[in-house]
């Protein structure tokens, strides 16, 4: 069940990821339709985050190319964002939530201009958006992970773009934030945006997504979600054996670096 | 006189060394500045040769290359030969710092470089080593002319980079997002970081700069929770160690570079203790505050 689009936000083609020489992502081809809320979804260690970080020219490709909006990412940046894993940085930085929302300006503010006003309004207007808005002067060091991953995705708005990625946006966060995040995930649709996020929960993927993307370090299946969150589909991703592929990608490690712990 | 020369050609090292500290240990490279400031050496010797004298820009300039070098090996034996990160510092610094002493050793008899006046640059000589120009005027100690000037440029490239190099420090994957150069703004920083060194070391020796490096910031980061305030404390810091460091030395009649050392190691100390927010002593009072209301 793999569906093309036409006029996709996002068009991979042939893409193969390796990671010290085991493949991570094996020849996905796949296209994804505008203004949806699209869920990547697929056992740890799929190649979940590797094919978010390969659209956002984050890894090297070891074949293939990614199209966003039809063009290469370079031209398109500004109209892309990208939320890391809030696991990914140093919580304990000294920064302020104003200073972490105000990165998403930096972008589009080049080398020697500092972030004026308007910017300060954009980023308090969109830290009101996540219910934020009475933290702007907080140190992120006093934060729980839910309010981190507000932080996060406010700084994402700041950025104004209309296509976003997140990876892993609902783990380690508390129920009240993983609905206001999923309310603005809506909100964000309606205004024609695209979100691609990377989730495991079964469950609640059926009922957060429209299109669903499921991997397990080749493409499974690719559509609307009545049509992907099959059983068949599912067992496909997730049943008991890996695929042969993964067998050989593990045994080549071995070989080349025996004595070596797999990262 | 003597003491005031002294005492602001510690501080004109302090400021530029400790605000490039602050990226440093946020970065967890702390050791990169260690390694860096030794590992320039055979930068100095090759510009030596070339230039034909002790002149300051060249061996800046040869310094600030092997400097960036020495950053591009580590990361490349890290990344490519999947050394970790403490292994591939020692193997870079050691080996570029070997091979600048073996220099110096070979031509040690034709040349007027020692050593001594490379490594073990010596603060109390500052006053007496004197900018005289050919027609006989005197300008002031050397050593606050090339100190002012590394100054000014690292002074520059803080205020002009401050929102780069928050960010790459940060959060360098939405960084690369967002389309700013990680790789850029770390080899800027590790250039800005030999140019610093060598011009620090030259002037004031090895110790000091390593410990202006690293414990100001360190001490400031315990302080502060903010990056400008603990910049400006880094820089408030290097001021005090240099007026106290220079005192305590007159006072032992010691090693001026080994009492402003010890000074900034005491000052580390007590914020440890003392630091409103993450001072041992303070967070132990603030345990018995909260057990006696209780009871």
């Amino acid at each position: 069940m793999i569906q093309h689009v036409d006029n996709p936000v996002v068009e991979i083609h042939d893409l193969t990821v390796t990671y010290n020489k085991k493949p991570v992502l094996w020849d996905i081809d796949l296209t994804l339709p505008a203004g949806s809320i699209i869920g990547v979804i697929g056992p740890n260690g799929a190649g979940k985050s590797t094919m978010i970080k390969s659209i956002m020219g984050l890894v090297p490709l070891n074949s293939g190319y990614v199209k966003v909006f039809d063009q290469d990412l370079q031209d398109v940046r500004s109209r892309v964002s990208y939320v890391p894993q809030k696991e990914s940085v140093d919580w304990d930085f000294p920064a302020s939530v104003m200073d972490v929302v105000l990165m998403g300006r930096y972008g589009k503010l080049g080398l020697f201009t500092r972030p004026r006003k308007a910017d300060k309004e954009v980023a308090l207007d969109c830290l009101r958006r996540v219910d934020m808005e009475a933290y702007a002067g907080r140190q992120i060091s006093q934060l729980s992970g839910g309010q981190q991953q507000r932080v996060f995705l406010a700084r994402a708005l700041a950025q104004e773009a209309d296509l976003y990625f997140m990876d892993e946006p609902f783990a380690g966060v508390d129920a009240a934030t993983e609905k206001a995040i999923i309310n603005l995930m809506k909100t964000m649709s309606e205004q024609g945006k695209t979100v691609v996020v990377v989730h495991h929960d079964l469950q609640s993927a059926v009922e957060y997504f429209d299109w669903v993307v499921l991997l397990n370090l080749r493409l499974i299946a690719n559509g609307p979600v009545p049509e992907v969150m099959t059983g068949q589909l599912l067992q496909e991703t997730y049943g008991g054996k890996l695929t042969l592929l993964a067998e050989v990608g593990e045994l080549l490690t071995k070989k080349e670096f025996p004595s070596r712990e797999k990262e | 006189m003597e003491a005031f020369w002294i005492i602001a050609a510690g501080s004109l090292v302090a400021i530029p060394c400790g605000l490039l500290g602050c990226y440093l240990i946020l970065r967890q490279m702390a050791m990169v500045g260690d390694a860096i400031s030794h590992a320039v050496l055979p930068g100095i010797v090759i510009a030596f040769f070339i230039s034909g004298q002790r002149e300051p820009i060249s061996m800046l300039l040869g310094a600030s290359i092997l400097g960036v070098i020495t950053t591009f090996l580590i990361e490349f034996f890290h990344t490519k030969a999947r050394l970790q990160t403490d292994a591939s510092i020692g193997v870079t610094f050691t080996w570029l710092f070997a091979l600048g002493i073996i220099l110096i050793s070979v031509f040690a008899g034709k040349i007027d470089l020692d050593q001594d006046c490379v490594l073990y640059g010596e603060i109390s000589y500052v006053p007496i080593d004197l900018w005289i120009t050919a027609n006989g005027t005197i300008m002031g100690p050397r050593v606050m002319y090339i100190m002012g000037a590394v100054f000014i440029v690292v002074l520059l490239f803080i205020i002009i980079g401050y929102k780069e190099l928050f960010l790459t420090t940060f959060d360098p994957k939405f960084a690369a997002a967002s389309g700013i150069s990680v790789a850029l703004w770390h080899y800027l920083l590790m250039g800005a970081v030999s140019f610093t060194t060598v011009g620090a070391f030259e002037s004031v020796g090895a110790i000091l700069v390593v410990a202006l490096l690293i414990v100001p910031p360190a001490t400031a980061y315990l302080l502060t929770e903010n990056l400008q305030k603990m910049m400006l404390i880094t820089a408030g810091l290097g001021v005090v160690v240099s007026f106290f460091g220079y005192y305590l030395a007159a006072w032992l009649d010691g090693s001026i570079a080994g009492a402003m050392s010890l000074v900034a190691g005491v000052l580390f100390a007590a914020a440890f203790l003392f630091s409103p927010q993450e001072g041992l002593l303070t967070r132990k009072k603030r345990m018995a505050f909260a057990t006696n209301k209780d009871s």
